[in-house]
């Protein structure tokens, strides 16, 4: 690149005085441009054109869908809050929404407290760090359908090798029933969000971990503090802000999760595993009845508000301090 | 630096960390040796004497075959990674243009609007998926490409905008200043000028939503029908079980033949993408 600030007295200015007579549109257009408001207005524009008809479109439309009874092949009329009124007394769907609650919460736990493990593991120097860290990043990267179906291999009914493992360590006599049952699906559908998760929290705290200066430490350990105590004193509260981004991102992301249901249990035995979005997608896309899809949709609307509005706060008052 | 006994050390980090990476590598290793595996050896009850259940007597390429020829498999590959290159393409376009906008020019509104496309990164695709079903079919995009290729931008805009904006935040206002006194237009020192810098920055965001976009499922699933159509993920979804019957072979081998690319551009690019990963939370 030509060095900007050196080609001064040749540069563009100088070659429009010497034109004679300099194209007027060119000139206005350049003008135009000049202009600050206008200027950010064009460089917006193609952001919020996309955003506004793909997301603010269809979230009008949603809201619309949740009012009236659409199908599929139909066009609906008005019906009010019936929807939400059927929604709402419909158990499978009370399961779902309280499923979801119960995956969040432990899911998100879990990759706090193993992410925030592993970050501290990563974070001394020992050899082969860089080739440790970038293979820990591994389940974040790879598609969770495609790994979510390792999975569903290692809890088959007849060949799980987990049950095979267990067995032949003798922990177990008989299969445990991994995806048959309602209670151990759910459980085992948080072991591998945990799995899937844990890595970008390791990795996020791991960059926050990095910026505190290790004299910190150092005091401390002088002043007789052991591993717990300067971890606790030392490192969380430098820790807290990026901490608490992190676990927003990801009760978002695990509030809103469909991919790894559905490929694992698929919402069964018996509807017992279904989250809000899978349920959503039964009702809405495989029976086809939009109207009360987009409610159960919609249902999830609240957590996610409160979430958000949280996070709007926080970071206000980071920028106010 | 803080000292430890030996014995500390092993209790505290070789072990633990052990622990992490078998835990972690574990299902790569499990799909990789389930992938080249012969289906007699494959499926045998769980009880049987089994000679080698952790690695394979008979190797074989059989489901790799399989797969590429028997299958749409290479459309799915061609397909996720047209979609992923042209919806990242145009969520950088939008997300230089908008970032650099909202980090560096003075215009009414201009704090709410960094607010609300923040905010849209928080939608997540599963709270949209019934209604945009519906406006892409009123659009005539439904089955094509192109549902995936609007769509998609949705959820890396936000993303790349951010995280471009941040970015083009450290960059001294200086550079800007010398080039338009010397003569440059607004427009032309931030093309000539803070674009070439913000190089880095750009890659970061690109390999993130490269990922991202292989990786979306939703939008997918409910958006494409015909089976030439589909994506990656989708594909094996629908077309490799047949009912009941899972082919598990032949999944393990699309499983992972699915996740080359996404691992090899990571591999290439690995700092990038922790830059662009930690620097999306520091918002």
């Amino acid at each position: 690149m030509k060095n900007p600030i050196a080609g001064g007295a040749g540069g563009a200015a100088g070659v429009e005085v010497a034109l004679p007579h300099p194209r007027t549109s060119k000139v206005q257009a350049r003008t135009l441009l000049e202009n600050e408001r206008l200027l950010a207005a064009l460089l917006l524009a193609p952001a919020v054109l996309l955003l506004g008809t793909f997301i603010a479109y269809p979230f009008v439309m949603g809201v619309w869908l949740s009012l009236s009874s659409t199908t599929v092949g139909t066009a609906g009329t008005f019906v009010g809050l019936k929807n939400f009124g059927k929604v709402w007394n419909d158990s499978i769907f009370r399961e779902a929404f309280w499923n979801t609650g119960f995956y969040t919460f432990w899911a998100t736990v879990f990759k706090l407290t193993l992410g925030m493990w592993l970050a501290v593991l990563l974070n001394r120097h020992f050899r082969g760090k860089r080739l440790v860290r970038a293979s820990m990043l591994l389940p974040f990267i790879v598609p969770t359908v495609l790994s979510t179906f390792a999975w569903r291999w290692m809890f088959d009914p007849t060949f799980s090798v987990l049950n095979w493992s267990l067995y032949k360590l003798g922990f177990i006599t008989t299969k445990l029933p991994f995806l048959s049952d309602g209670a151990w699906g759910l459980w085992c559908a948080i072991v591998v969000n945990t799995w899937r998760g844990m890595p970008f929290f390791a990795i996020t705290l791991l960059a926050g971990l990095q910026t505190i200066n290790p004299d910190l430490h150092e005091a401390a350990s002088l002043d007789g503090a052991n591993g717990w105590k300067r971890f606790w004193h030392v490192t969380w509260p430098l820790l807290k802000p990026v901490t608490l981004v992190v676990v927003v991102f990801s009760v978002i992301q695990t509030f809103s999760d469909f991919q790894l249901i559905y490929v694992l249990t698929g919402g069964g035995p018996a509807n017992s595993t279904h989250l809000i979005a899978t349920y959503a997608y039964q009702i809405g896309v495989a029976t086809g009845l939009l109207g009360e899809g987009a409610a159960i949709s919609l249902t999830m609307l609240p957590v996610l508000f409160i979430v958000v509005w949280l996070q709007l706060r926080y970071l206000r008052r980071l920028e106010n301090a | 630096m803080v000292t430890e006994r030996r014995w500390k050390k092993w209790v505290f980090f070789y072990i633990p960390l052990t622990l992490f990476i078998i835990g972690t590598l574990f299902p790569f290793y499990w799909m990789f040796i389930t992938a080249i595996r012969p289906d007699a050896e494959l499926y045998r009850s769980w009880r049987a004497e089994q000679n080698a259940p952790f690695w394979t007597l008979h190797p074989t390429l059989a489901h790799f075959q399989d797969l590429m020829a028997k299958t749409t498999f290479p459309t799915w590959l061609w397909n996720t990674f047209f979609i992923a290159v042209a919806s990242t393409g145009i969520s950088l376009f939008c997300g230089l243009l908008a970032g650099y906008a909202l980090a560096r020019l003075r215009f009414p509104m201009a704090g709410t609007l960094g607010t609300s496309i923040f905010v849209t990164y928080l939608v997540p695709p599963t709270l949209l998926f019934i209604p945009l079903a519906d406006i892409i079919r009123n659009f005539q995009l439904g089955n094509t490409p192109w549902a995936l290729i609007l769509t998609y931008p949705t959820f890396l805009i936000p993303f790349c905008t951010w995280l471009l904006m941040g970015y083009f935040k450290t960059i001294p206002k200086e550079l800007e200043e010398c080039a338009r006194i010397d003569g440059a237009s607004r427009f032309g020192a931030m093309v000539r000028i803070i674009f070439p810098i913000a190089v880095p920055g750009i890659l970061s965001a690109g390999i993130f939503a490269f990922t991202l976009s292989w990786n979306e499922f939703i939008y997918a699933l409910v958006f494409l029908s015909s089976p030439e159509r589909k994506t990656v993920p989708v594909g094996v979804v629908s077309e490799l079980i047949r009912g009941d019957i899972y082919f598990w072979g032949q999944l393990m081998a699309g499983a992972l033949l699915g996740s080359v690319p996404v691992a090899l551009v990571y591999s290439f690019f690995v700092e990038y993408y922790v830059t662009g990963l930690t620097g999306s939370v520091k918002g």
